[in-house]
C-alpha cells in the first residue's frame, strides 16, 4: 500500500550519497541500477522502501540505496524482513543476498521465507563463488571446482536454487542475468508485482574470483544455444536462428530442430508461468554448458512459476481480526486480574 | 452413609504450614492436579509456594524411575519462601514415585500410595525386591494404602467409559482426597473441570464424580480421623490471584506493549522451559500479539530486529541453548541500537544438560557471550510474580534506552506458582516512546541515525518516515551519520559511547534496597534470580537467631545499582548464593574487588532452606573466632 505520489522519480533518486565500492566490472552494479530504475519506473517512495541484506559483496546493496535500509547478519536477512512484513505491512520490502549469504548459511530462512510466502522480493545474487571472503567455492559452484578452499577440487554437488525455491513452494520463482539488463529490469519489475515471496537468481559476473562463470549464458558465440527465454503462453523456442525448440513428450522434455525435424511451434512446449508440474521440469533444466558434450538441454530464463497463494503476514493480521470480533478486547486490567482472584481485607 | 459420617467423630487440626509433594507416572496427572490443589489453596489466603519437577521424556516407559514427575506445595499461615525442604506429605502413585521421593518425606510424615501401582510389574520397575508397603520399610510413616484406581473405577461403574479412560481420572480420586483432608471447598476445581472439558459430556461427567468419590472417600472412611486446617496468612490487604513465572512474564510484556502504545511482536522456537511463553502469548491474538514461531532460534531474534525497526516492542524468548543461537544476532541489535528485549528462561547445562531442571548458570553468558566490545543491560526475575515487574522493566528500559536487553528466568520461576497482589493498570507507569518526526528533506540538514541524547540514546527512526531514510548495520557506522566507518578513532569512541549508554542506564534505575535484616553487620546475603525465597528464609531464621544479617537481592546485574559496592561494604562478610560455579560471586569480585564468598549447587533444584542455612551459620561462626 505504498502512498500513490505525484513526484515522477529518477532512478538517481534512489542512489545515496556513498560511493559504491564493488570491483571495477563486477555484475552487482547493474543489478544495482535496474533495481534503482524499476523502483522509479514504478513510482515508489524511497521513504517506503525498505532494503534488508545479509553479507557478502552483495549485501552491501542497502548502503548504496537512498531508501531505508538494514545490512543484517550473515544468512538472517530474509528472517529480519520476516518480522519488519508482520509488524508494517504497508511497506515495500526487498532481500538481498548471495549463493552463499542465501543458500549455505541462511539455507534455513531462505526456504522458510518461500513457504510462509511473506510479501518480498528475494534477489538471490549467484556469482558461484563466496566474493567477499575473497574466493571460496560456493552452494551453487560446480562439483570439482578449484578455489582456495579446494586446491584439489571442491566434492560438493551443487544446490539449483530454482528448483529448491520450487521445492520450498514459492510463489514466484525467476531466473535472470546481470549482462541482460533488458531481461533482468523485467524480471525485477514482474517481482515488484508479485504479492507474495518473489524469488530472483540473478547470474552475477564475479570478475575477480570467478570471471566468466556464466560465460555460456552470455557470450555472444554461446548465449544463443544455452539461453532459453521464457514468455508465458508463447512456445519454447531458443537457437542461433531461433530452429530450436522444446516439446515435452510424457515428462521428458526434448530438443527438436525446428528445421530438420519437421515440427513447427504449435507442437512445442507452451510456457505456463502457473504450472507447478511443468515448472518443476524447467527447473530440472540444468545441464552445465561447460561440462555437457551431448546436446544439452538450454538453460531457462524468465518468470519460471508465478502463482497468487496468501501471504503470512495478511493472514496474520485477518487472524487478529476474527479473534477480536469473537474474543473481544479485554481491559489491562481483566488481563492482569484472570478469572480466578481472592481479596484479602 | 451421609449418617455414617455424621457419627463419625473427625477432628479438625489447625497447622501452620504444609509441603505436599504429588508424585507419580508422567501420564497420571500429578501436574494438574497440583495446579488445581494450588489454585485451590491460594483461594483460601494461605500464601504459598509451587514446584512442579518433570522429567525430560514427555512418556518416559511407565512405571520406570526416570519416568516419574512431582509437584510440590509448601503452603502455610505465615509468610511462605521456599517450596519447602521435606516433604509432609508425599502422594506416590506407583513404587517408582515411592522410591524417587520418599528420602524427602519428614520423620512421620504421611505417606498415601495407590496400591494398584505397588503390584509385581510397578515393584520391579521401579527396581523394589520387596514390596514396601508390606516389608516394614514404611515404618515410622505414617502409611495410607488405597487401591485408587479400583475405587475410581467403581466409581464410574455406570459410565460407558472404557477401563482407560476410567483410570485417566484417578488423579482426581487423589485430589478430592485431599481437598477433603485439608477442609477444603470443592467449587474451584470443579469450575475448572466444568470449563476444560465443556464439550466433552461424558469425560466432565467421570472426572466430577471422581472428585467427589475422592472426597467422600475421607469423609466415610473409619481410619481418617482427622482433617486439617492451614489458615489464611497475614498478606497484605489487597485483590490476589495465583500465578506462575511464564505466565506473569507474559502479563509483563503486555502490560508494556500497553503502556508504551506499542503492538507486541515475539519471535520464538519452542524451548523448554520458556514454550509456555510462546503458547500463553499467542492466545492473545485478540489483543493484537504477533507471536511468531521462527524456524529456529536466530530467525526468532532477526525477526525480532525486524519487528523492532519497523516500531514495535519486539521480544524473543528461548532457553541458554537458544541463547548459544541467538548471540550473533543480539550482537547486531547492540550495534543497531534498537530497543530488544531477549528473554532467557535458564535450565540446566551445558548443552541439552537438564532440560526440566533448574539452574543460574547463563549470567556471564549474556553478560559476555558475544563476540567484541558489545554490552547488554541484563536484569533478572527473582520470583514467579516478580516476573511481572522485571518484564515490565526490561521492557522500559530497551524502548528507553534504545537498546537489547535480556531478561534473566528459570526454570524454577518458569513453572512456579505464587499468590500475587497484581497491579491496577493505573498504577502502572507509562512508558512514553518517541519515534524521530518526519521532515521535509528540502531542509538542507542531513538526518543523523546516530546523535545521541544526553543519556547517550540515538534516535528510533521508523521506516516510511518521510525525509529520514537511513541505511543501519552490523558494520561499524560512524558517530552521528551511521555512515560505515573503518576509522580506528571513530570505532574507539563508538565502542565507549556504546558502553556509556548502557552504564548511564545505571541513572534510570532505583538503588539497591536491603529486602531485610539489618543495614549493616556481619554478614549479607546478595542474590540474584531464584534464590530470593531462600535466601529470604534462612535471612530471617539467621535474625531470628539474633545474627546481625541482611539480604539483598539484585534485579539490575548491568549495570548494577549505583550503591551496591557501598552497601556491600558495610558487612563484614558477603555471601553470594548460587545455582551456578559462582558466576554472579565472580562479576562481584573483579568489579568491586571485595572477598565474596560463594555458595554454590549445580543439582538442578533449587537450593535447601537447610543448606544454606548451615553454610551461613558456618560462615558467621569463622567470623566470630576470627575476631
Ligand atoms: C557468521 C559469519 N560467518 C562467516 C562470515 C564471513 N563471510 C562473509 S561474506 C561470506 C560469503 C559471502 O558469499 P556470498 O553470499 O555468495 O556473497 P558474495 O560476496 O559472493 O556476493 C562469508 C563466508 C560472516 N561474515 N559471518
Ligand atoms: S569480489 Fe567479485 S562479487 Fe565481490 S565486488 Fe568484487 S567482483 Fe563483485
Ligand atoms: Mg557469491
Amino acid at each position: 500500500m505504498t502512498t500513490p505520489t505525484t513526484t515522477v522519480r529518477k532512478a538517481k533518486d534512489f542512489a545515496s550519497d556513498q560511493e559504491v565500492r564493488w570491483c571495477p566490472g563486477c555484475g552487482d552494479y547493474s543489478i544495482l541500477k535496474q533495481t534503482q530504475s524499476v523502483m522509479a519506473e514504478a513510482g515508489l517512495d524511497p521513504d517506503q522502501v525498505v532494503v534488508v541484506s545479509g553479507i557478502g559483496c552483495s549485501s552491501r546493496f542497502p548502503y548504496y540505496m537512498n531508501t531505508y535500509g538494514i545490512h543484517g547478519i550473515h544468512g538472517r536477512a530474509p528472517a529480519i524482513a520476516a518480522g519488519l512484513r508482520m509488524v508494517r505491512p504497508e511497506l515495500d520490502v526487498w532481500v538481498i543476498t548471495g549463493d552463499g549469504d542465501g543458500l549455505s548459511i541462511g539455507g534455513n530462512h531462505f526456504i522458510h521465507a518461500l513457504r510462509r510466502n511473506f510479501n518480498m522480493r528475494i534477489l538471490l545474487f549467484n556469482n558461484q563463488i563466496y566474493g567477499l571472503t575473497k574466493g571460496q567455492y560456493s552452494p551453487t559452484s560446480e562439483v570439482f571446482k578449484k578455489t582456495k578452499s579446494s586446491p584439489w577440487g571442491s566434492l560438493d554437488h551443487p544446490i539449483n536454487p530454482v528448483a529448491l525455491a520450487l521445492g520450498a513452494d514459492a510463489t514466484f520463482v525467476a531466473r535472470s542475468l546481470d549482462r541482460d539488463p533488458k531481461h533482468l529490469k523485467e524480471m525485477l519489475r514482474r517481482a515488484h508485482e508479485h504479492k507474495g515471496s518473489a524469488l530472483v537468481e540473478i547470474y552475477q559476473n564475479c570478475p575477480i574470483f570467478n570471471d566468466k562463470a556464466f560465460a555460456p549464458f552470455t557470450e555472444k558465440d554461446s548465449k544463443e544455444v544455452n539461453d532459453l527465454f521464457l514468455t508465458h503462453g508463447q512456445p519454447l523456442i531458443f537457437g542461433a536462428n531461433r530452429d530450436k525448440g522444446i516439446r515435452l513428450e510424457g515428462c521428458k522434455p526434448v530438443v527438436v530442430d525446428l528445421e530438420k525435424d519437421g515440427y513447427s511451434a504449435d507442437d512445442l512446449w507452451i510456457h505456463d508461468e502457473r504450472d507447478l508440474f511443468k515448472a518443476q521440469i524447467l527447473a530440472r533444466f540444468f545441464d552445465d554448458p561447460h561440462q555437457c558434450d551431448s546436446p544439452c538441454l538450454p538453460r531457462p530464463f524468465g518468470v519460471i512459476y508465478a502463482v497468487e497463494r496468501p501471504c503470512y503476514e495478511d493472514l496474520l493480521e485477518a487472524q487478529i481480526q476474527q479473534a477480536r470480533a469473537i474474543k473481544g478486547e479485554p481491559t489491562l486490567d481483566q488481563l492482569l486480574a484472570g478469572n480466578n482472584t481472592w481479596t484479602i481485607e | 452413609m451421609v449418617l455414617n459420617a455424621l457419627l463419625m467423630n473427625k477432628v479438625k487440626e489447625i497447622q501452620e504450614e504444609v509441603t505436599i509433594k504429588f508424585a507419580g507416572d508422567s501420564g497420571d496427572g500429578m501436574q494438574l492436579t497440583g495446579a488445581l490443589f494450588t489454585d485451590n489453596t491460594a483461594l483460601t489466603g494461605s500464601d504459598l509456594a509451587t514446584f512442579p519437577d518433570f522429567p525430560a521424556e514427555i512418556r518416559a516407559p511407565a512405571g520406570t524411575l526416570p519416568g516419574v514427575s512431582g509437584f510440590q506445595i509448601h503452603f502455610g499461615s505465615k509468610k511462605i519462601f521456599t517450596p519447602g525442604d521435606e516433604y509432609d506429605v508425599l502422594v506416590a502413585m506407583n513404587a517408582a514415585a515411592l522410591k524417587t521421593n520418599l528420602s524427602r518425606v519428614k520423620k512421620g510424615g504421611t505417606v498415601i500410595v495407590n496400591t494398584e501401582g505397588f503390584d509385581v510389574k510397578n515393584l520391579r520397575l521401579a527396581k523394589y525386591a520387596a514390596n514396601p508397603l508390606e516389608d516394614g520399610s514404611l515404618q515410622g510413616y505414617e502409611l495410607y494404602a488405597i487401591p485408587i484406581t479400583k475405587l475410581t473405577r467403581e466409581a464410574l461403574a455406570d459410565t460407558s467409559l472404557g477401563t482407560k479412560e476410567k483410570d485417566r481420572s484417578k488423579n482426581m480420586f487423589v485430589l478430592g482426597f485431599l481437598l477433603w483432608r485439608y477442609n477444603r471447598d470443592v467449587k474451584s476445581v470443579e469450575r475448572f473441570l466444568e470449563a476444560k472439558f465443556a464439550t466433552k459430556y461424558e469425560i466432565l461427567r467421570a472426572n466430577l464424580k471422581v472428585l467427589r468419590a475422592g472426597y467422600h472417600f475421607g469423609e466415610t472412611t473409619e481410619t481418617f480421623t482427622t482433617t486439617y486446617e492451614v489458615k489464611p496468612a497475614p498478606l497484605p490487604k489487597g485483590t490476589y490471584r495465583s500465578i506462575m513465572g511464564n505466565q506473569a512474564l507474559v502479563l509483563g510484556l503486555l502490560a508494556a506493549a500497553n503502556k508504551s502504545g506499542l503492538p507486541l511482536f515475539y519471535g520464538s522456537y519452542p524451548i523448554t522451559p520458556a514454550s509456555d511463553i510462546l503458547h500463553q502469548l499467542s492466545t492473545y491474538r485478540h489483543l493484537g500479539v504477533k507471536t511468531f514461531q521462527a524456524e529456529d532460534e536466530i530467525a526468532a531474534i532477526c525477526a525480532a530486529i525486524g519487528a523492532s525497526y519497523g516500531g514495535a516492542l519486539a521480544v524473543t524468548g528461548t532457553s541458554g541453548p537458544g541463547i548459544a543461537l541467538k548471540s550473533e544476532a543480539m550482537g547486531l541489535a547492540v550495534m543497531l541500537e534498537l530497543p530488544l528485549v531477549v528473554c532467557d528462561i535458564q535450565r540446566g547445562g551445558p548443552s541439552t544438560g537438564l532440560p526440566t531442571k533448574t539452574e543460574q548458570a547463563d549470567l556471564l553468558q549474556v553478560m559476555y557471550g558475544r563476540n567484541g566490545e558489545s554490552p547488554m543491560p541484563v536484569l533478572a526475575a527473582r520470583s514467579p510474580s516478580d516476573a511481572f515487574e522485571a518484564a515490565f522493566e526490561a521492557c522500559r528500559i530497551a524502548l528507553q534506552h534504545m537498546t537489547p536487553v535480556v531478561l534473566l528466568s528459570d526454570g524454577y520461576i518458569a513453572n512456579g506458582a505464587e499468590p500475587w497482589r497484581f497491579p491496577k493498570a493505573d498504577e502502572l507507569p507509562e512508558i512514553p516512546v518517541h519515534f524521530a518526526q518526519a521532515k521535509a528533506s528540502e531542509n538542507g540538514q542531513p538526518f543523523l541515525p546516530y546523535a545521541r541524547d544526553e543519556r547517550q540514546v540515538r534516535p528510533w527512526a521508523l521506516p516510511g518516515t518521510s525525509g529520514l531514510a537511513h541505511r543501519i548495520g552490523g558494520l561499524e557506522k560512524a558517530h552521528l551519520t551511521g555512515d560505515v566507518s573503518y576509522d580506528p578513532d571513530n570505532h574507539n569512541l563508538m565502542v565507549r559511547l556504546r558502553e556509556e549508554k548502557v552504564q548511564r542506564i545505571a541513572q534510570f534505575i532505583p538503588e539497591q534496597q536491603i529486602t531485610s535484616g539489618v543495614e549493616q553487620g556481619e554478614l549479607l546475603l546478595l542474590g540474584w534470580g531464584s534464590t530470593f525465597g531462600v535466601l529470604e528464609s534462612v535471612t530471617r531464621t539467621l535474625l531470628a537467631e539474633g545474627h546481625r544479617v541482611g539480604h539483598v537481592h539484585l534485579r539490575y546485574l548491568n549495570p548494577m545499582p549505583r550503591n551496591l559496592g557501598e552497601l556491600m561494604r558495610r558487612y563484614d562478610k558477603v555471601l553470594v548464593p548460587e545455582l551456578n560455579r559462582g558466576q554472579l560471586a565472580q562479576l562481584l569480585r573483579a568489579k568491586y574487588l571485595l572477598p565474596i564468598v560463594s555458595f554454590n549447587s549445580v543439582r538442578g533444584v533449587p537450593i535447601s532452606h537447610n543448606e544454606l542455612l548451615a553454610f551461613a551459620r558456618e560462615q558467621l561462626r569463622q567470623d566470630a573466632q576470627v575476631s
